[in-house]
């Protein structure tokens, strides 16, 4: 299977009280098609930095650097005359919080990542936004009140709102930062029942505090600890037989 | 152990008791002057309120009725250049403070520039409009008028509009900018749209304000017994009026400052629950 994301020695900065804070030391790792590569490690641990950078989110905030490669399907993610916004519109993103913008309806909250990859045929931006929510299993929930507000919707159903709006575009890969972590448990499970109906056609990159969520849906999984890559296997192997002994000793609760 | 908890008890339940009375005795204190405020006013300019009050002109004195409409339309005309200048320059600094300054050296000089604009005295800035609007023209103006209130309003603007766009939680900006927008039209389609009642209200409660400066248009605006046709003119506006009348020795002028106070009064009041209604049905639609 082809790689869709490479990641090479890649590091990161912070600058904090005017001093360059790394969070990220050459970090090494692929992303294969249609699987669910976890990222876990205790809070700090460059975690989602790692995420941001894989589409330039790391440099929206102010005086941020990152050095090294990322590949997209090939192409590089930092090359020289690369616009980051069009490099974001291919790679789908879903925050902790969910996100759906609060002055739009549900339907514009979908179609709006649509309409900015210049789709604007009514029926084929029904059609897409239609079938971007059924596959997040939301559609018989809202088919009746797309003019709502995004926001009048359950956290639950916010975040599945958020995960249709990302994948309505059809991106190459989907970005998850901590996406259950403030849903209650039901919801939760739901979103996990969808990520694994969803890396049939995606990608997918899980970054998550929760150990048993990544053993129960990811394929492979990278354990970072203090902005190193420290393992980075099959998630049967991470969480069976550690090659390294931090990684054991995170896994089975000694620190973290 | 116990006693002394008790003790403590009884202390804090006293203590309690005289703040919460303090609390009482304060806002009964405000709400009673602003009742017996507005009241009055009303008892004083209800019975001047006539249909014609706002129709006509003014009438010679000893002649009966006239109205304001000349002071009305002045206010409005006046309050329009204030707006017109006011309004798109606080809006876009706002968003330049909010949204790109941040903390930059020239944001932080413009938000303090801001912060001594809204302190300076109203009189200050008609003398200055004065001499920088009216003298080099050797007249009064409506035109001279409108941008000294614009002075004023600018600073309300542009501080309501960062603040509100700052209320925009910044999860928003990240997700628009992770979807692939450009900055701008993030900030244009997300970040604005989520604060703009916020902002409209802001802008409306400013306008209000304004409306009821009388020092800067003493010497800009001036004032007018006659209808002000151009923007060159000096006009006559209700807060002028107010004064001029007030301060008159005839009773039926005395009586029409009333009335033209009770305009102002009804015109800042229905600004504001007009704005409120703006922003509770916004906030309505975000929830």
């Amino acid at each position: 299977m082809t790689n869709v994301i490479e990641v090479t020695n890649l590091s990161a900065w912070f600058l904090q009280n005017q001093a360059l804070h790394q969070v990220l030391c050459g970090v090494t790792l692929s992303v294969k098609e249609k699987e669910i590569t976890a990222i876990i490690g205790p809070s700090g641990c460059g975690k989602s930095t790692f995420l941001r950078c894989l589409n330039r989110m790391h440099e929206v905030v102010a005086d941020a650097k990152v050095e090294g490669e990322v590949l997209l399907n090939g192409q590089p993610v930092y090359g020289v005359g690369i616009d980051p916004v069009l490099i974001r519109r291919r790679i789908g993103m879903v925050f902790q919080k969910p996100t759906p913008f609060p002055m739009m309806s549900i339907y514009n909250n979908v179609a709006i990542g649509l309409r900015l990859n210049g789709i604007r045929n009514k029926s084929d931006l029904n059609e897409r936004v239609e079938n971007s929510l059924k596959s997040v299993g939301l559609w018989e929930e809202v088919k009746d009140r797309l003019n709502q507000s995004g926001t009048s919707l359950s956290g639950g159903q916010q975040q599945r709102l958020c995960i249709a709006r990302a994948v309505a575009v059809d991106p190459e890969i989907l970005l998850l930062d901590e996406p259950t972590s403030a849903l209650d448990p039901a919801s939760a499970a739901r979103v996990e029942e969808l990520l694994r109906d969803l890396k049939k056609r995606f990608a997918i990159v899980l970054v998550t505090h929760n150990m048993q969520q990544a053993a129960r849906i990811s394929d492979m999984t990278g354990f970072f600890l203090s902005g190193g890559l420290i393992e980075f296997d099959t998630t049967k192997k991470v969480f069976t037989n550690p090659a390294n002994p931090r990684t054991e000793d995170y896994i089975t609760g000694r620190f973290g | 152990m116990m006693t002394g908890g008790n003790q403590n008890a009884s202390l804090r339940k006293g203590v309690n008791l005289f703040v919460f009375t303090l609390t009482g005795i304060s806002i009964t204190l405000t709400i009673g002057i602003l009742c017996f405020l507005l009241l009055y006013i009303l008892y004083m300019g209800l019975p001047a309120l006539t249909f014609s009050f706002f129709t006509e002109s003014p009438r010679s004195v000893g002649e009966g009725g006239g109205g304001i409409a000349h002071a009305i339309v002045g206010t409005l005309k006046l309050l329009g250049i204030a707006i017109l200048i006011a309004c798109p320059v606080g809006f876009l600094g706002g968003i330049y403070l909010s949204e790109f300054g941040h903390r930059s050296r020239i944001a932080y000089s413009v938000r303090y520039a801001a912060d001594v604009l809204t302190g300076i005295p109203s009189i200050v800035i008609g003398i200055f409009a004065y001499t920088v609007f009216v003298l080099p023209l050797k007249h009064f103006s409506t035109l001279a008028g409108g941008i000294s209130l614009s002075i004023i309003l600018l600073p309300i603007v542009l501080k309501g509009t960062e603040e509100f766009l700052r209320l925009v939680p910044s999860s928003l900006r990240e997700a628009g900018l992770a979807l692939g927008m450009a900055q701008w039209r993030m900030i244009l389609t997300i970040i604005v749209p989520s604060a703009f009642s916020g902002i409209l209200t802001c802008m409306m409660l400013g306008v209000a304000r304004v409306a009821g400066e009388t020092a800067p248009l003493l010497f800009t605006a001036f004032g007018n017994q006659y209808w002000s046709s151009g923007w060159l003119e000096p006009t006559a506006s209700i807060p002028v009026i107010i004064y001029t009348y007030s301060i008159s020795p005839y009773q039926e002028w005395q009586q029409q400052a009333w009335a033209a106070g009770t305009v102002l009064l009804l015109l800042v009041f229905f600004a504001n629950i007009f704005s409120r209604i703006v922003l509770r049905r916004q906030e309505k639609a975000a929830r």
